[in-house]
């Protein structure tokens, strides 16, 4: 019998703690399936963040080291540093990458780091229980914008995928999504050139990848995809906003 | 070898580099900033690496990462950059990730001021972080103890798979002296916990997070069961005179060298005066205290703080002898200052 | 505390205050002394004043401080008016005299004056005038024999071009020179 679908090597068998209809695990696969394809297994470490993800070494069947809130950029590159011939990716949320870890992203970018970001972007802090995320969209209701996110008192959602392809020393960065299979497909090839991107040097990646949750939303999972379709895209267009001439 | 001068800052960063430290991650503040423009100056050169980091979180953070990759690393700030590295000290201290932290000691609250201070010896002495745990701390007195305890920091580190801080006042990291430096080290112990690629073996994790109350409750058992290891063999002291002492001082760091001047001098005017000079902070020589405690009639804690050793002396002591503080802030005692109040204190007691 | 000397070198950054500290302490690691230097750093370093204080002895430097140093280098006035109470009583204080327009107030003292800078600009080596003073000084106060601080030159100046160490040297023997014949 032929075999058409597996679990990737990099992938272990714990089951995922993830909510119905969370996309979290799509985007684990993923990476899960571009490392295996890349043969990189054994030469890649994985950190995690603090987020709906702080598990995910449970999940991935490589090294993992398990970050403080925001600093899983300046931990891979402790890392890379000291260990540049292997594939070093963070797994981050938006609460840890765009809020309190803003420092630490935005100083990986602009040293050039060679590492991979994985950027989980789903307007809302998810593990703590659906608080406001700095890429929350005006107008959501979050636990702390009841009201809905208003200009006045908190501003506006964050840009990453923008606002880091400006540096020069980022290499590689896209937005992608995955709400429909053609966009997951799309994603795949996105991770998959943000580490070959690190692999050949050149420079920092970052795939932004938009997702849901339905649990702090409060959608059904088809809902909640087609929230994110109506809401998240056209405020974050997808796309690649840095790719480096040599790659 | 032959004598070397050097600032003491330079004989820290080079006992580091002498230990088989690869690689340096830091963020400037005076008075310990010698240590990472001397690792910028060494690493290019030696093939380590030198990251200056965008804060005291990063740079404790790439030490975190650093670290777990097995080999030595460090980082070095003053008092203020320590309040910020308490996280990564906490994480660090229960991924039992070993490595070297170097604090040069300014004065403070807040900003404080940039003079030499052992004020921190609180936030050093009693983790600093959030959690249950503890960091051995070592409290050079020399610039020769500088590069020496960079090396045995390392050592510690890597024996007890625990952060290890050398603590300094700034004074002793701007100071010159003659130094002999040291044979380079080239074995290490092993370390099959390290991530860096799970090729052969099963993967291996760095991890905090225990989500399970019964499997977080064994895990401060690991660390207490170490720390009651470290408490009972790593206690180091320096004792003078205190066989006959009716009071023993009892200080550390550069100020114990002060101390020691002025000690020599009031037992040359007749008084049984005696010295310990704490070299861990962290464990603080509980031994050394009990034992002159049997015979002393009084201690004087001497800091360059408002008063923080103190509480360890007397729980050291305690209750068999009174315990006596004396201190400044901003500035260093002077050895006549320091002899002036022993002698008062002497006199009143009629020793 | 008498085994201890205690220098101490204080004048207006840029002066060479802390290298004419640096030089003694070179000099008596070279002759097989214990020795510290210790600055007055951090803010004190950008402009304004600077000072440093050699402690030189022969066995172990119980402590590198002092409040009463027993001989002050002063390069300008206000070092002057703040460290002259400070000296030990019958200590040596040295006085750049071209910077400094007032004689000392104590009479305790020991007290040696050489117009530094004049001296310096006469012989076309204004920047040696911190080498001028401590030639003088060792010449007169052999804290360091003259002949041993000769012996070190080059390591002190390491890396230096040699046109520049021999101007220093010039400055220095000048300055012994100079306390020859006049202290």
């Amino acid at each position: 019998m032929k075999i058409v679908a597996q679990r990737p090597e990099s992938l272990t068998p714990a089951k995922f703690h993830y909510c119905p209809g969370c996309t979290h695990g799509i985007i684990h696969r993923l990476v899960a399936e571009c490392i295996d394809e890349l043969n990189m297994r054994e030469n890649t470490i994985g950190i995690c963040p603090v987020g709906c993800s702080v598990l995910a070494y449970d999940y991935f069947n490589f090294d993992m080291l398990e970050a403080a809130h925001g600093r899983a950029p300046a931990i891979a590159t402790g890392i890379k540093r000291i260990l540049p011939d292997r594939c070093v990716f963070t797994y981050q949320g938006d609460g840890d990458l765009a809020s309190i870890g803003m420092a630490e992203i935005v100083h990986a970018s602009a040293r050039g780091e060679k590492i991979t970001v994985i950027f989980v972007n789903n307007a809302v802090y998810g593990m703590t229980g659906g608080q406001m995320a700095p890429t929350t969209l005006l107008g959501q209701v979050t636990t702390t914008s009841p009201y809905g996110r208003k200009v006045e008192e908190t501003g506006y959602p964050i840009r990453m995928a923008e606002l880091l392809a400006i540096n020069e020393g980022s290499a590689y960065i896209s937005r992608m999504s995955v709400n429909n299979p053609a966009n997951v497909t799309k994603t795949k090839k996105s991770i998959k050139k943000a580490l070959q991107t690190q692999m050949k040097g050149l420079g920092f990646s970052m795939v932004e990848i938009l997702s849901t949750c339905p649990t702090n939303w409060g959608l059904g999972p088809m809902d909640a995809l087609k929230w994110l379709e109506e809401n998240m895209i056209p405020y974050y267009p997808l796309g690649e906003f840095k790719v480096k001439e040599a790659l | 070898m032959k004598k070397v001068l050097m600032k003491g800052n330079e004989a820290i960063a080079e006992g580091a580099l002498t230990a088989g430290c690869i690689a340096f991650f830091g963020y400037p503040i005076t008075p310990s900033s010698e240590i990472a423009e001397y690792m910028a100056r060494k690493f290019p050169l030696l093939g380590g690496t030198f990251v200056q980091a965008e804060s005291e979180l990063a740079a404790i953070s790439m030490v975190y990462g650093g670290a777990s990759t097995g080999f030595r690393v460090m980082t070095a700030t003053s008092g203020p950059g320590i309040s910020l590295k308490s996280e990564g000290i906490s994480f660090l201290a229960e991924a039992e990730l070993p490595c070297l932290i170097v604090n040069i000691s300014r004065g403070g609250p807040g900003l404080g001021g940039i003079q030499p201070a052992q004020s921190d010896y609180w936030q050093a002495t009693r983790g600093g972080g959030h959690g249950d745990f503890q960091i051995i701390v070592l409290a050079p007195s020399s610039v020769q103890e500088m590069l020496d305890f960079a090396m045995e920091a390392f050592d510690l580190a890597d024996k007890y798979r625990i952060p290890v801080m050398v603590m300094a006042e700034g004074t002793l990291g701007q100071m010159m002296e003659p130094v002999i430096p040291r044979e380079k080290v080239t074995q290490f112990i092993g370390k099959p916990w390290a991530i860096n690629g799970c090729k052969d073996r099963k993967p291996n994790i760095v991890n905090t997070l225990h989500l399970s109350p019964e499997f977080l409750e064994e895990r401060n058992h690991v660390l207490g069961d170490k720390y009651k290891v470290i408490k009972a063999n790593e206690q180091r002291a320096e004792t003078y005179w205190t066989e006959d002492a009716d009071l023993v001082v009892v200080a550390f760091g550069l100020m114990s060298r002060i101390v020691k001047k002025a000690v020599m001098e009031v037992r040359k005017r007749g008084h049984k005066v005696g010295l310990i000079r704490p070299i861990t902070l962290w464990p603080f020589p509980v031994e050394h205290i009990k034992k002159a405690a049997e015979t002393a009639k009084m201690f004087l804690s001497v800091e360059i703080s408002m008063g923080q050793m103190v509480d360890d002396v007397r729980l050291a002591v305690n209750g068999k002898a009174p315990v006596e503080f004396y201190g400044r802030i901003g500035m260093i005692p002077s050895p006549e200052e320091i002899a002036d109040q022993i002698i008062k204190l002497a006199e009143r007691e009629g020793f | 505390m008498d085994s201890e000397k205690q220098v101490l070198f204080a004048g207006f950054g840029g002066q060479g205050v802390l290298s004419m500290g640096k030089f003694l302490t070179y000099a008596a690691m070279g002759a097989g002394k214990n020795v510290s230097w210790l600055p007055a750093y951090g803010a004190e370093m950008r402009g304004g004043t600077a000072n440093c204080l050699v402690t030189i002895a022969d066995d172990e430097i119980s402590s590198p401080l002092t409040e009463h140093p027993g001989m002050a280098i002063i390069m300008n006035r206000p070092s002057l008016d703040r460290f002259e109470g400070k000296i030990k009583k019958n200590g040596t204080l040295v006085i750049n005299s071209s910077l400094v327009d007032r004689l000392p107030q104590r009479e305790d003292l020991n007290v040696f004056q050489m117009p530094v800078n004049q001296i310096a600009d006469e012989m076309g080596s204004p920047k040696g005038a911190n080498m001028l003073l401590l030639g003088a000084c060792l010449q007169k106060t052999g804290v360091v024999t003259v002949e041993q601080a000769l012996e070190h030159f080059g390591i002190i100046f390491k890396g230096k071009k040699e046109s520049i160490i021999e101007k220093n040297r010039e400055a220095f023997l000048a300055g012994v020179q100079y306390a020859k014949e006049n202290w």
